[in-house]
């Protein structure tokens, strides 16, 4: 078996695409279960940001403290305000038509939340369990990262990768659209290792460890963590923040996969086995 | 020019809408499905349990300073109960409240405010946390809900205790209960005053709990009785709590 993208087989020139075992089991099951968690968690997040559609800083905040976020509605518009700027968003938040053809002027549209009409019950539900899915599995999945190999060998930043020359030539080579052929589309660039160990290692733990503080019981089981964040009200601007970073991080996901073939971008992570394309001969 | 722009907007919105019709309906009706409903309230007994395990049953919610009150602390739910009889206890300041304590108790007790106040008392300064996402920082003072159950005597099967309220809503007066780890608790209390003053009606007055591990919507305000039993299926629909009943709010409120 082939066994790691670290070892790629060089393909020959003229010869039939060479297929590597790029994303080993754990990696794929990882990946397809923690896509439908984060959307369910996204969506019921959404839908719990509904009941309160307005985010401070500090430990305490309610109607009359004043809100640096916040997504409303005026007698006939929707609107979206950070801090003094602020946008009119009629027809997607704030204020929207729902698929019966009513007015709503909850924050998040029905077609953005889990359930589709106002329930902050149920969106707890679905929050909160999907929120041990997300945990569970990105424990098992950081264990896997750091004992199994996946971080020494695909993960780790060599030295010469530090080097900015390196890291602008991929951000060039990003903006041009010009992806690594051959031999290199073997392995995760630069820029993918930063986002793929940002996303494990830093979003995620936050998303959960500011997730864990908006607990009124466990703030008294470590009471630390949330002094951490600097209060119950700024844990949860920051679970919001890096919430919309990770629909960011979604959002150039798929289009990365769209422009680099889709077809065997996925193929590979359902079956692990990666179609090399072949070199543009300019010399890896 | 944003009046043109308006309604294409909604156009499509709505055209968008209704061409997500038959999926969005096909979500709801999986959020619906009762073995999933049952799959998804696994997460509250995880939650409940994981944190009993990882946390002291004493252990204590933040205290803060006065210099972190909130300048408003928000009413939530209802703000001023309906009815003839709470408006006569209103304008009498409450003068004849009696909270009684009651069922799996060796002696039942009816307590007026005065014999509330008579009792030890405790101030904290905490942060309440609503389940909708905002939060007040308020200074509370009332005797512990400890103090009331010793003096009652729980009998040998006491589990739970639930919390009768003079608020009517919709169909039914307002309720809660809690189990025997937080009615023990040492932050506790029925509380009387916030923020060094009387209670105000919008924030529960004459008597409220404050229970400052769970959410807002265990602190029952208006508090009338204080029932100890041996199990909560035969309080309302079995969950718990009015809004456990009603639009299916988790029992344990602890996140």
């Amino acid at each position: 078996m082939l066994a790691a993208p670290d070892a790629p087989v060089v393909p020959s020139e003229a010869a039939p695409p060479v297929r590597v075992y790029r994303h080993r089991l754990p990696t794929r099951i990882w990946h397809w279960v923690n896509a439908v968690t984060l959307l369910i968690l996204l969506m019921s997040g959404l839908m719990i940001f509904n009941a309160h559609p307005r985010l401070y800083w500090g430990e305490y905040g309610a109607n009359a403290d004043p809100a640096w976020l916040a997504i409303g509605a005026t007698p006939k518009t929707g609107y979206l305000r950070v801090g003094e700027w602020r946008v009119e968003t009629t027809g997607v938040l704030g204020r929207w038509t729902d698929a019966t053809g009513e007015e709503q002027t909850w924050a998040f549209p029905g077609w953005a939340t889990i359930p589709t009409s106002y329930n902050l019950a149920d969106g707890r539900r679905w929050h909160l369990f999907f929120a041990w899915v997300l945990s569970i599995g990105l424990t098992l999945y950081m264990l896997w990262t750091v004992f199994g190999g996946h971080l020494r060998k695909d993960l780790h930043l060599r030295r010469a990768e530090w080097s900015p020359r390196h890291i602008w030539r991929d951000i060039k080579d990003h903006a041009r659209l010009r992806f690594p052929t051959g031999e290199a589309a073997a392995r995760y660039n630069i820029l993918q290792k930063f986002s793929y160990i940002s996303v494990i290692f830093i979003m995620l733990p936050l998303m959960i460890a500011t997730g864990l503080t908006m607990s009124p019981g466990f703030n008294a089981t470590a009471p630390w963590l949330l002094d951490l964040f600097g209060g119950r009200q700024s844990a949860r601007s920051i679970h919001f923040i890096i919430a919309f970073g990770l629909v960011a991080f979604f959002l150039v996901h798929i289009v990365m996969v769209l422009l680099a073939g889709p077809v065997n971008e996925i193929r590979s992570m359902i079956t692990g086995w990666f179609r090399l394309r072949p070199d543009r001969g300019e010399g890896a | 020019m944003s009046e043109f722009i308006l309604p294409r907007r909604q156009l499509i919105a709505r055209a968008a809408g209704f061409a997500a019709l038959p999926l969005l309906s096909g979500c709801d009706a999986i959020n619906d499905a009762p073995v999933v409903r049952k799959i998804l309230s696994m997460g509250e007994v995880m939650h409940q349990h994981s944190q009993r395990a990882l946390t002291d049953r004493n252990a204590l919610a933040r205290e803060f300073t006065r210099a972190d009150l909130s300048p408003t602390f928000r009413p939530n739910g209802t703000r001023l109960p309906e009815g003839a009889a709470y408006a006569a206890h209103a304008a009498r300041g409450f003068a004849d409240w009696r909270v009684t304590v009651s069922e799996l108790v060796n002696t039942p007790l009816s307590l007026s405010l005065a014999d509330i106040r008579a009792m030890p008392q405790r101030t904290q300064i905490t942060r309440h946390d609503c389940v909708e996402g905002w939060s007040a920082i308020g200074e509370w003072t009332g005797v512990q809900l400890s103090h009331l159950l010793a003096a009652a005597g729980l009998r040998d099967r006491a589990r739970f205790i639930v919390f009768r309220c003079a608020d009517r809503i919709g169909d039914a007066n307002y309720y809660e209960s809690c189990d025997l780890v937080d009615a023990l608790h040492p932050q506790t209390i029925l509380a009387w005053a916030l923020n060094g003053q009387v209670l105000p009606i919008a924030n529960g007055a004459p008597l409220r709990l404050r229970i400052e591990r769970q959410l807002g919507y265990k602190h029952a305000k208006y508090l009338t009785g204080i029932e100890v039993v041996a199990s909560l299926d035969s309080i309302g629909s079995g969950k718990g709590g009015y809004w456990e009943d009603r639009v299916d709010y988790e029992w344990y409120a602890g996140i």
